[in-house]
């Protein structure tokens, strides 16, 4: 399968029991019929068992970005001190 | 430093007449060497205006080296700078980003150069061909509190960079080298591991290199530098960190942005993509992410959309750069024959991420029908 929008290869996975495609050029996913309500369901499912949110929102990040705690700033690893500074400073 | 190169820079930097070939000093003074690259050196008398006086320039103002390495070298003397730029630095493409600097769109916004040769040339040649500037001093960011830093005024200033119009600037504008320092930084860790300590590098730095190299071959050929940028029409700064910022006058002047060294075409994502990749990795309060981001959308910065997620444009700039900064701190770590430090092993924790992300998404690798 070519994806609709840049025609590059779409490989598929699956994720819960889900059948999704992605596209190996531009990410996008692609989702077969009833698929959307089978991730809606599943997502509320684990809405349901997740803790309430964190108070104030955190800044959207990508995929591959260190895990956070929803409250932010209080764990001193944030470049608050000594060790993380000098990167800042860095090309 | 070379000495020749050290002494031509401090006469440089001290000489007064900038429409005049700059003097050689009759004895060079001693150079104050500070291991600090442009961040921690105290203020002298000669950062404060001085009286005026029969005499150019304050005496007391001993050379002093800001920054020493491979890809330049800095000393100030007084009020004024000499910069020996990169070995490998193309003169006339330097030449232009310097015309760039110095040119009236960019006034407030990039540092501008002292003249050296004519009222337009910012630029003379050593024997060996490196190529040297001048500059005015400027304060740099106290290194020591990321919070206090100047994050809207740096966001602000690459909003109006990003929005100068190319087509008004002395021309041809050369492209952005962001992407070339990228892949840059892959070349030199390849050389420190092949040259690594009596051909055996530790186990931990190996599996580094090896992390960081995954995530680079996972990025598009234009963020590896082989190929043109899929938008390449505003004109960034291209090497964006806290000490490319400087206050002038020194020491309660305006920000400005310094190094024009990577400037050119580009898309202005990738000056953003620096602290975005630091909040990524946890290297930087996502508070202060987020003051960085919302100044510099509210100066109406064109690289991203108004409001949203601002990672699509972001993510492709930010991975090549986290790649860059790993792929830096391997070499060093190896070269030094030294451990990873906690920053060093966020970044490259980073690029594992980014290498195993398609996994992530199916436990089983892909399936294709």
């Amino acid at each position: 399968m070519q994806c609709p929008k840049c025609h590059a290869p779409m490989h598929t996975y699956n994720r819960n029991g889900v059948q999704i495609e992605q596209c190996a050029g531009c990410r996008g996913i692609f989702l077969d019929f009833g698929e959307l309500e089978a991730l809606t369901r599943l997502e509320s499912q684990w809405v349901q068992q997740a803790p309430p949110p964190a108070p104030q929102a955190y800044p959207a990040a990508p995929a591959w970005g260190a895990p956070h705690h929803g409250h932010h700033g209080h764990h001193g690893h944030h470049g608050h001190h000594r060790g993380l500074g000098h990167m800042l400073f860095s090309s | 430093m070379s000495t020749p190169l050290a002494v031509r820079l401090a006469a440089l930097a001290a000489s007064s007449d900038p429409d005049g070939p700059p003097p050689t000093p009759p004895a060079p003074e001693p150079l104050t060497n500070h291991p600090e690259p442009l961040t921690n050196h105290p203020e002298t008398p000669a950062d404060r205006p001085h009286p005026p006086t029969d005499r150019p320039h304050p005496p007391a103002a001993h050379p002093q080296v800001l920054a020493d390495r491979p890809d330049g070298t800095v000393v100030r003397s007084g009020r004024t700078v000499a910069k020996a730029h990169a070995p490998d630095a193309d003169p006339h493409d330097l030449a232009a980003r310097l015309r760039i600097a110095a040119h009236p769109l960019l006034h407030g916004i990039l540092l501008p150069p002292l003249p050296l040769t004519a009222p337009d040339g910012f630029l003379v040649l050593t024997d060996e061909g490196r190529a040297l500037s001048r500059w005015p001093y400027g304060t740099p960011v106290a290194p020591d509190d990321p919070a206090a830093a100047p994050w809207e005024d740096a966001a602000r200033l690459l909003a109006r960079l990003h929005a100068v119009d190319p087509r008004q600037l002395p021309g041809p504008v050369p492209p952005m080298r962001g992407p070339a320092k990228a892949a840059h930084a892959l070349t030199r860790l390849r050389a420190a591991v092949d040259a690594g300590p009596k051909g055996a590098v530790p186990r931990p730095l190996r599996a580094a290199a090896a992390a960081v190299e995954r995530a680079w071959y996972g990025l598009p050929p234009w963020a590896r530098g082989e190929a043109p940028p899929p938008r390449a029409a505003s004109l960034c700064h291209g090497d964006l960190h806290l000490g490319q910022l400087v206050r002038h006058p020194a020491a309660d002047g305006r920000w400005l942005l310094i190094d024009v060294d990577d400037l050119g075409l580009g898309d202005g994502a990738w000056d953003l993509a620096r602290p975005a990749a630091w909040f990524a990795t946890g290297l930087l309060a996502p508070d202060i992410w987020t003051r960085f981001l919302t100044a510099y959308r509210a100066a109406r910065g064109p690289a991203l959309r108004p409001d949203g997620d601002p990672w699509p444009e972001l993510e492709v700039p930010a991975r090549a750069l986290t790649v860059q900064t790993a792929a830096l701190a391997v070499a060093k770590a190896v070269t030094g024959e030294r451990a990873l430090d906690e920053a060093a092993t966020a970044v490259i924790d980073a690029c594992a991420r980014m290498a195993s992300l398609p996994q992530q998404l199916a436990p089983g690798g892909p399936v294709v029908r």
